[in-house]
């Protein structure tokens, strides 16, 4: 069905947010937020993390309620309670983290909550034909009796897109959709939501690739700390101009003074291979040196192997060939125990999964990690005094806003976190760190803080393997850079001479020339 | 994410469809089944082994773990695990009692019922809306039902004629039918003791005669829980809620209603287990359920959380217990069975690829021989516990067949998911 | 952890008690509606509770209870679920009952023979639990699932050895059967209580030292905190240089060797043998002490008392005309609520902490992190 016209011929915007507000207890996530989206077109909302596009999302959704403000759909008022009436709306969402059943076949994922029916019984026959219909419709080519446990991930996010489409969405929600993808996967993506768009269906399209966003929207909304900030349109603006509406000032550049890297190697890798568990090669064949006083930037679009580097460094997963040396020593099969004792600090991409004990107090969360080295324990017993007065040595030397070391990680902001983390590994004097993006999440005042703690270490001859997804951090930080792409390393860079669209093409594997 | 970027360009594997398992299958792996049977039977000349009576008896004690496995698949198919079962089970005992020997078996299984939705409602309110961890709730329940129970039966059965303060009163038995003619005809054949053809009359006489209307009402209760589970809407949405409940909540799915029906539902087969137990023993006694919740989780396990697994498992474990109550010769026979079973696992799994897994069933497997032909009996204690280690040794040897319901045992809370 | 404001340690106790009060409630209506006077129950158990016996009697239950506890509570810092105390201390009782009653170990110093016996049980109860560690560590198998298995073939087992023509012998005059009574030398001495006919049991001050060393481990020492760090993520652990597996294994042994003990205090201090009539069940009411008692070596220890004390105080019920089995809804009220009431405190706990630091520091904390 096409979009109604209004009265005026020009139609009405297929979403119309006005006013949101939307508070939780001790803090404000959505404040008089207001977005326009054109019906027909791909709309992107950028902001860095945590300034409020999910919740935005989950409001329109019906995933959450507003305390303040209106939704108009096609210029109708409209409140949704729950995600139901959101569908019934003609609003579908394509979560960042899929949201299917494994166990189940794309079939029943897909009708699931507005299955057809033949009396009691689920229509397997009248669903099966419908979905095939829509899967041509779109070329979305999905079977509609495999299991999604068997699916790659760029079938499933079609077995989500079909799901949405099913339920006769006109508007569609992607939650950060290219995050999980690699690159043929991404321009197959945006394959399929120009089709949609021809279709005159409605997107918009959440991100913070702000290449991605730029190459695919019609229109651009930004938000920050809660609030839109701006309205453009990509032919105006250049990336840089949207990351610094999206953080709301130029932006802290990044910057190291004179060189400190020396001749002393820290870290040699030699011809690292990592098999996945499904037996395919996630890194083949690394090899790489890091010298004390040396950063070394690693530039990946996310999931080209960057993560299993870094476990087969931390010792978590286990290599299939190649050599890692640290100093003179070959660690390839060292524990992890080791390695840190070893001198290797680590900070991890997902801090709430491998950094910290959010159920811990930041005392516990100091020992995490340091437990067999002074002053956390002493042989095999826990130093208390040690490692609280050592807490808070680093909540004052890392400007930890906390009220003090008793309360639990989980109650501090994720800037404060990551303090503590850069801290704690800092602290025991690493001659390794692996920082893996480190200021990922994190306020503006957190990134300059950890930018400038990074520095004064590799001046005392610290060797740093940094991996980050923000171009500009990777050129300003490091005195190496190397491109990642599907798990090889394809190129280095002097990063005083690259640009960013450089290290973009590089990283698609597009511009392999230069 | 690193979940996520690990699994960034992951491939499928090749193609597999929904899984469906032909009746052919099933079919030929029962004719299978009766021919091992029939040949440990001639070999160990143990004529018990497929006696209509055995089955008979196996029967009668398979229908209290199935329901009690059903009760079981209900709750985890909705997310729940449900631990309380044998608490459960014990409400249920109770309930028959009490209305049983006032007003005859079809109110005892009704109140067995009632009691033990009870109990489902109890682990739901815990589990679902306080978020209660569903293993501890579930032992709460273990611990609190036989307090409850022999607490209700002092006060209601103490003095009540032929009662007391552990026991009910006699509960008149449900009705029993029998195929006229066919069970005779089928006698004739299985007194023959004709290799195979007796063997397969045996098992089909004990099938026709004399069986429990309540037998009947449990195996259409099994065939109706599969059918409205598999095959409607609803069944589809209250296994998407044990499967991936975030997102059942983004397509509308109150996930709270779903997973409260299920417990609910579980509660109540549980129940009946019990009431079955209680009827076809003749009355309520303390104790009685001797753990035969934990026997229906594990013929869940057994059963691969499917109704037709699961009845399989129960009439395994009920035909152990059938076998030993009728004598040991029988039983001795169970570890040469054990025994063959253990080879073909070594063999499917060699052929899969896990070496060392198929090295430790055959050994067990040849132990198991072993001990057989090195021994004429199997000490009657130790029968008792051949569904449990059966149940191990599927969990140790074969669980990566195993799919149990993916978010089974998880907290689920409103608008939670990421 | 460890914190004591006014107000985290009013919280602490706003579970436990609320629970029991609760629990009291709910009994309190079924005597009420069952015709039988809440107040006269009451009575009974207060005035049962002045007497020595009682309380000696709830001692020595409360000694085994906290063993139990402790074993389970092991298994809960990790995150494992050993329902299999149960069955470890059942099997570990009855075979160094057998070992310590055997003829060739009457010739040993008293001391070497009570050592042998604590030793024998805590190995055996190890290794029952190791079979569980095992089938997880190598095949992913639940605990929860294997322990339960291994609880009922602890149960056949035991009757099996339980026959005069393997371990045991019969009771002439009963149609009991137990292994080989423990002579004098075996036995380990119990504490006269001035006013009680019964004794203490000698090895409360096993059960003591088991709580302390449990502390100390936990809250000292360098394997406790990564046992710890464990169960509250498995990846941060994993990412400090911690062995999952080997946690897994230790501690399901360790909480194995503790259940082992559960059995020693009745066994040396006052029956002597393993017979059919050894108190069945620890196992799960140490999984109820160690809920109420919220893992914290104190706190399982008050909880194990009034777990022996309800025990106990039953007997007296009957002689006041109030059925004791309501003793068991008791206590099967007070867990359910308990945990209810923990989960509904740290909810409140978690979001008081949360607006706390909000209000201590201004808004820093993102809106993704507090709605996700």
């Amino acid at each position: 069905m096409p979009t109604e016209p209004a009265a005026g011929g020009e139609p009405a915007p297929a979403v119309e947010l006005s006013g949101i507000t939307k508070r939780f207890p001790g803090v404000t996530a959505n404040s008089d937020v207001n977005i326009t989206v054109r019906a027909g077109t791909v709309h992107a909302l950028v902001g860095e993390n945590g300034a409020g596009k999910s919740t935005l999302m989950k409001i329109l959704y019906g995933m959450q309620q507003p305390d303040e403000g209106q939704i108009r759909i096609g210029g109708v008022p409209t409140a949704f309670g729950s995600p139901a009436d959101a569908i019934k709306a003609g609003i579908g969402m394509v979560h960042q983290h899929f949201m299917l059943a494994d166990n189940l076949t794309v079939l029943e994922n897909v009708v699931l909550g507005s299955e057809p029916r033949a009396g009691v019984r689920l229509d397997f026959r009248a669903a099966r034909e419908r979905i095939r219909e829509i899967s041509a419709a779109y070329s979305l080519n999905v079977d509609p009796d495999r299991v999604v446990d068997d699916l790659g991930v760029g079938e499933r996010q079609r077995v989500e897109i079909l799901k949405v489409l099913y339920r006769g969405a006109r508007t569609l929600i992607l939650d950060e959709p290219t995050a999980v993808l690699v690159p043929q996967e991404v321009d197959e993506l945006f394959g399929n939501l120009r089709e949609l768009k021809a279709e005159g269906l409605t997107i918009v399209f959440i991100s913070h690739k702000l290449d991605e966003v730029l190459s695919v929207a019609d229109d651009i909304t930004v938000m920050r700390r809660g609030t839109t900030v701006a309205s453009v349109s990509p032919r105006e603006v250049t990336s840089r101009q949207l990351a610094e509406l999206m953080v709301g000032s130029a932006l802290p550049v990044p910057e190291l003074r004179d060189s400190t890297v020396t001749d002393r190697p820290v870290l040699t890798v030699t011809g690292l291979t990592v098999t996945g568990a499904d037996g395919r090669t996630v890194l083949d064949g690394l090899s790489f040196t890091i010298h004390a006083g040396e950063v070394l930037g690693i530039a990946g679009v996310e999931g080209n192997g960057q993560a299993e580097l870094v476990e087969a460094l931390m010792g978590i997963r286990t290599p299939t060939a190649g050599t890692v040396r640290l100093g003179g020593e070959n660690i390839t099969r060292a524990s992890t125990r080791h390695r840190r004792e070893a001198g290797i600090g680590y900070v991890p991409e997902d801090r709430h999964r491998q950094g910290v004990l959010l159920e811990a107090t930041l005392w516990e969360n100091r020992v995490l990690g340091h437990q067999t080295r002074r002053p956390s324990s002493r042989g095999a017993l826990l130093d208390l005094k040690g490692a609280k007065a050592d807490t808070e040595r680093i909540v004052r030397d890392y400007d930890v806003r906390t009220p003090g070391i008793g309360v639990h990680a989980s109650a501090l902001s994720g800037g404060n976190q990551q303090k503590l983390i850069v801290g704690r590994e800092m602290s025991a004097d690493p001659v390794l760190l692996i920082a893996s993006h480190p200021t990922r999440g994190v306020d503006v005042g957190a990134q300059a803080a950890i930018w400038e703690h990074i520095r004064r270490a590799r001046a005392e001859h610290l060797a740093v393997l940094l991996i980050s997804a923000d171009l500009d951090e990777l050129i300003g930080m490091s005195d190496t850079l190397a491109v990642i792409l599907r798990g090889r390393l394809v190129a280095d860079y002097d990063p005083s001479t690259v640009t960013p669209e450089q290290l973009g093409s590089a990283m698609t594997g597009a511009g392999r020339e230069d | 994410m690193t979940a996520g970027s690990s699994t960034g360009a992951r491939h499928a594997s090749p193609v597999r469809r929904a899984r469906k398992i032909a009746p052919w299958v099933y079919f030929l792996i029962a004719v299978a089944a009766v021919l091992v049977l029939s040949a440990v039977r001639v070999l160990a000349g143990a004529t018990d082994l497929t006696s209509s009576g055995t089955v008979q008896a196996a029967l009668t004690a398979a229908v209290p773990l199935a329901m009690a496995a059903l009760a079981g698949m209900w709750a985890e198919r909705g997310g729940v695990v449900n631990i309380g079962l044998e608490g459960m089970m014990v409400l249920g005992t109770f309930g028959a009692g009490y209305a049983g020997y006032q007003w005859g078996p079809w109110a005892a299984v009704a109140f067995g019922l009632l009691l033990g939705v009870v109990g489902g409602l109890l682990h739901a309110v815990a589990t679902v809306s306080f978020g209660v961890d569903h293993i501890i709730s579930g032992v709460a329940i273990n611990l609190l039902a036989p307090g409850a129970a022999l607490f209700l039966s002092k006060l209601y059965f103490a003095d009540a004629p032929g009662g007391g303060q552990k026991q009910s009163p006699r509960i008149a038995d449900a009705p029993k039918v029998t195929v006229p003619g066919l069970s005779d005809v089928l006698g004739t054949v299985e007194g023959k003791h004709w290799f195979f053809v007796s063997d397969v009359a045996g098992v089909l006489r004990g099938l026709v005669t004399e069986v429990s209307l309540l037998t009947v009402l449990a195996a259409l209760l099994i065939v109706w829980s599969g059918w409205v589970l598999w095959r409607t809407p609803f069944g589809l949405r209250l296994r998407s809620c044990g499967e991936a409940p975030t997102a059942a909540e983004s397509l509308g799915v109150n996930v709270y209603r779903y997973k409260y029906l299920a417990v609910i539902a579980s509660g109540g087969f549980a129940g009946l287990g019990g009431a079955f137990l209680a009827v076809s023993s003749g009355q309520f006694r303390d104790g009685q359920t001797g753990g035969r919740g934990f026997i229906g989780l594990a013929a869940m396990i057994f059963g691969n959380w499917r109704p037709g697994g699961l009845a399989t498992g129960a009439t395994l474990f009920g035909y152990t217990d059938a076998l030993a109550l009728r004598g040991s010769a029988a039983v001795h026979a169970l570890l040469l069975l054990l025994g063959i079973a253990l080879v073909v696992v070594a063999v499917v799994q060699y052929r899969s690829g896990h070496h060392v897994l198929s090295a430790v069933a055959a050994a067990l497997g040849v132990l198991f021989g072993y001990w057989y032909f090195a021994s004429d009996e199997v000490p009657a204690e130790l029968v008792g516990a051949a569904p449990y280690v059966v149940t191990l040794l599927v969990l140790g040897l074969a669980s990566q067949r195993l799919r149990p319901p993916r978010m089974a045992g998880e907290p689920y809370r409103k608008g939670q998911g990421k | 952890m460890g914190r004591f404001s006014p107000r985290s340690l009013l919280l602490g106790l706003a579970a436990p008690l609320g629970a029991l009060a609760f629990a009291v409630l709910v009994c309190a209506v079924i005597l009420g509606v069952t015709g039988h006077s809440p107040l006269d129950t009451v009575d009974a158990m207060v005035s049962a509770a002045q007497r020595p016996r009682t309380f000696v009697n709830s001692l020595n239950s409360a000694t085994t209870y906290y063993l139990a506890a402790v074993a389970v509570a092991i298994g809960f810092k990790m995150k494992l679920f050993n329902i299999g105390v149960d069955g470890q201390y059942r099997l570990a009782a009855m075979l160094s009952a057998a070992l310590a009653g055997a003829t060739f170990m009457e010739g040993l110093p008293s001391f070497l023979r009570v050592a042998l016996t604590v030793v024998a049980a805590m190995l055996v109860g190890a290794g029952w639990a190791g079979v569980a560690a095992l089938l997880k560590v190598t095949r992913g198998v639940s605990e929860v699932i294997s322990t339960i298995m291994l609880n009922a073939i602890a149960t056949y087992l035991v009757s099996y050895l339980l026959n005069p023509a393997r371990l045991a012998e019969d009771r002439p005059g009963s149609n009991n059967v137990g292994t080989r009574p423990i002579d004098g030398g075996g036995q380990v001495a119990g504490l006269e209580i001035p006013g009680s006919s019964s004794q203490l049991f000698g090895l409360v001050f096993l059960a003591a030292l088991v709580g302390f060393g449990y502390w100390f481990v936990l809250a000292r020492t360098r394997f406790g905190f990564e046992l710890k760090a464990t169960g509250l993520s498995e990846s941060a652990a994993v990412a400090s240089g911690v062995s999952v597996k080997k946690m897994v294994l230790v501690s399901m042994l360790l909480s194995g060797a503790v259940a082992g003990l559960v059995g020693m205090p009745q066994l040396l201090g006052s029956s002597y043998s393993y017979s059919l009539d050894f108190p069945p069940g620890i196992g799960f009411i140490g999984i109820a002490v160690a809920l109420l008692g919220r893992n914290h070596p104190v706190g399982m220890a008050l909880a194990a008392l009034l777990w022996g004390f309800l025990d106990n105080s039953s007997n007296s019920l009957d002689v006041a005309g109030v059925p004791r089995e309501i003793v068991g809804i008791m206590q099967g009220v007070i867990v359910l609520s308990v945990v209810v009431a923990y989960e509904l405190v740290r909810r409140y706990r978690v979001r008081a902490e949360q607006r706390d630091v909000g209000t201590a520091l201004g808004r820093t904390k993102t809106a993704e992190e507090a709605s996700a």
